[in-house]
């Protein structure tokens, strides 16, 4: 029972509290910025030349209203756009009009599932397993080698390495394609050529992902391990005679995993926001191509939805992270 | 003076120290540069790097390198406004939390958690999208700088929370000093590199966020910086008609950049604790 209402009712709680204040701060934004909106989208829409059935344009401005809830008082307005949330409405997107946002955002989702869940696996657990061997064998040459490639890439932010990745790999020496989800023209299928195009083209943003997020995890891990290097079990064990792996393995990297488990549930928000970028970048088909799309044509209706949709998706990855901890740490269970 | 050749014994501070020196210099160049950078087709376009263009001439007639000038400058301005005030927030926040502790540590960790959990770059985007008219470098600062301090209020309450134990807290309570007194006079002094190297990772930070901004194309275009000469490059295809000169330019900067202030951080806050220092020297 303790905990239940040690550790799970107040990680529930918080989970409802960020959610909420993240949708608040959607809501606030339109609503502090010093112009109309919704005049300002339409302004924006036809100083772009766009084409619109007068028809259209109506619905658009009417929806845009309703979206953002000009009418009434803050409070009324308010409460209609959780009102709308709640029943999953997130309105139409202009650039594609009339297709509701909902559906491209679940179209472009399972692209950045994906990518995302694969790149962030491979690169929390090869860069703790590689940052505990680094930390503990220290003195070694490959674990110098390791440090000075993380020193050099850890820096960079994604959108220029991912940029430098793909002046390098498809431009200069043209091993991967340039831009896209799968080849132009190919039919989305369970085949082999088909899982085989979409890995080509994945490879270069996901080795992008994976490097940048590996060297974090990488040196962060390290430096935890060296300091338990110097804590004393470690040492009585190798007094003892236990084998080097064992120590390692069982012991060192075990009780380091802790902290970055934590880590990894505060930073999955930045890492959701590098998958965008780098998609951007490499033109991959999933969420940020689509935000990508929605700015550029002034589309802030699937921004909006986007950015909602996102704080969902975070803050739910970051509960099961967070509800994973005392599978891994006894303490918490049976404190 | 001791402290400044010790670290100059670490070779990634001296490195980094000598780029951020000429990168600087640079900047400052931008005073004496005889165009207007705002101005376009002051020089012929396209043209390779020459003697007369150390860098070539970009596709909308300016000179590559007296542009560089100017958006290393800017960069610098908006990234040390977004790093500074942040600061103060960070401070501000942290020590209250650290120092208060209970409800008011709870609410202000609680908010500082969700800024780091939401994901700030949509945020930006959307509110960028609605003032993308005013942006200017000022306003850009600052927006960045009210996203940019949750982290390092979170390091700095850890620092106060750990020197709150210390006896010395104790005295200057008990011999009647006051509060503001106390963390100002007292703990300042021990939470000022923590600080300082929290500054340079934040300048970074803020330097990369005003690129990706720019290449979505969300800040004022005709201010350069780094982010927007990239977004032009980008914009006259330089990569696929050939123009590395102007491509490379925000790129090979903006690399040096990065890695000069991460090594700088680095090797600062490596020198400050002792362990991994004795570490090093023990190696």
């Amino acid at each position: 029972m303790t905990f239940v209402k040690r550790y799970l009712i107040p990680r529930l709680i918080q989970y409802v509290l960020v959610i909420w204040l993240g949708i608040t701060v959607v809501f606030l934004i339109p609503r502090l910025t010093p112009n109309d909106p919704v005049m300002r989208m339409i302004a924006e829409m036809r100083g772009r030349g766009s084409t619109l059935e007068p028809g259209a344009m109506d619905g658009i401005i009417q929806d845009l209203t309703e979206m953002y809830g000009l009418e009434g008082s803050w409070l009324d307005q308010y409460w209609a756009f959780w009102g709308r949330l709640f029943k999953g409405d997130f309105g139409v997107s202009f650039f594609q009009f009339p297709a509701r946002v909902n559906k491209l955002i679940f179209n472009a989702m399972p692209w950045t599932l994906t990518l995302l869940l694969t790149t962030t696996a491979f690169s929390w657990i090869g860069g703790n397993i590689l940052g505990g061997l680094a930390g503990y064998f220290s003195r070694k040459g490959w674990s110098r080698v390791l440090d000075a490639v993380a020193m050099v890439v850890r820096p960079f932010p994604y959108y220029i390495f991912a940029f430098a990745l793909l002046l390098i790999f498809a431009y200069v020496v043209r091993w991967f394609p340039i831009t896209g989800g799968a080849s132009l023209g190919a039919q989305p299928s369970f085949t082999w050529a088909y899982i085989k195009n979409v890995l080509w083209h994945s490879t270069l943003p996901a080795i992008s992902l994976i490097v940048l997020g590996g060297a974090v995890n990488f040196q962060t891990m390290k430096l935890i391990v060296q300091n338990i290097n110097a804590e004393s079990f470690v040492q009585y064990a190798k007094m003892s005679g236990v084998t080097e792996g064992r120590i390692v393995g069982k012991y060192v990297i075990r009780n380091a995993l802790l902290p970055q488990v934590t880590g990894l549930a505060l930073s999955l928000g930045q890492i959701f926001s590098g998958a965008l970028i780098t998609e951007i970048v490499f033109g991959y088909p999933g969420l940020g191509m689509l935000l990508f799309r929605a700015i550029v044509n002034g589309d802030y209706n699937l921004i909006m939805g986007i950015t909602i949709f996102s704080i969902l998706g975070i803050t739910t990855g970051i509960l099961i992270v967070d509800l994973t901890y005392p599978l891994l740490d006894p303490r918490v269970r049976y404190s | 003076m001791k402290i400044l050749r010790d670290l100059f014994k670490d070779y990634r501070f001296f490195l980094s120290f000598v780029v951020l020196v000429i990168i600087v210099i640079m900047a400052l160049l931008s005073l004496i540069s005889p165009y207007d950078p705002t101005l376009w087709n002051v020089v012929p376009r396209d043209m390779k790097p020459s003697a007369e263009y150390w860098l070539g001439t970009d596709s909308n007639g300016q000179d590559v390198f007296w542009q560089a000038t100017f958006a290393v400058r800017n960069s610098l301005i908006i990234s040390l406004i977004a790093g500074a005030v942040s600061r103060v927030i960070a401070i501000l926040v942290g020590m209250v939390a650290g120092y208060k502790g209970g409800m008011t540590d709870r609410i202000l960790m609680f908010v500082g958690d969700s800024l780091l959990v939401i994901p700030l770059f949509l945020i930006m985007v959307m509110l960028a999208m609605l003032v993308r008219q005013f942006m200017n470098l000022v306003l850009l600062g600052l927006l960045l700088s009210f996203f940019g301090w949750a982290w390092d209020a979170r390091v700095i309450r850890s620092m106060i929370l750990s020197l709150r134990e210390r006896d010395f807290t104790n005295t200057a309570i008990l011999s009647g000093t006051g509060t503001v007194k106390l963390v100002l006079n007292e703990y300042m002094p021990f939470t000022m590199p923590l600080i300082f190297s929290t500054l340079i990772n934040n300048i970074s930070w803020a330097i990369g966020l005003e690129i990706t901004l720019a290449i979505l194309g969300l800040v004022n275009l005709s201010i350069p910086t780094l982010g927007t000469m990239l977004n032009w490059a980008l914009f006259y295809q330089s990569i696929l008609l050939g123009r590395w000169w102007w491509i490379l330019t925000p790129v090979t900067l903006s690399l040096l950049l990065f890695i000069a202030l991460y090594w700088l951080s680095v090797s600062i806050s490596e020198y400050l604790d002792p362990r991994t220092r004795v570490q090093r020297v023990g190696a």
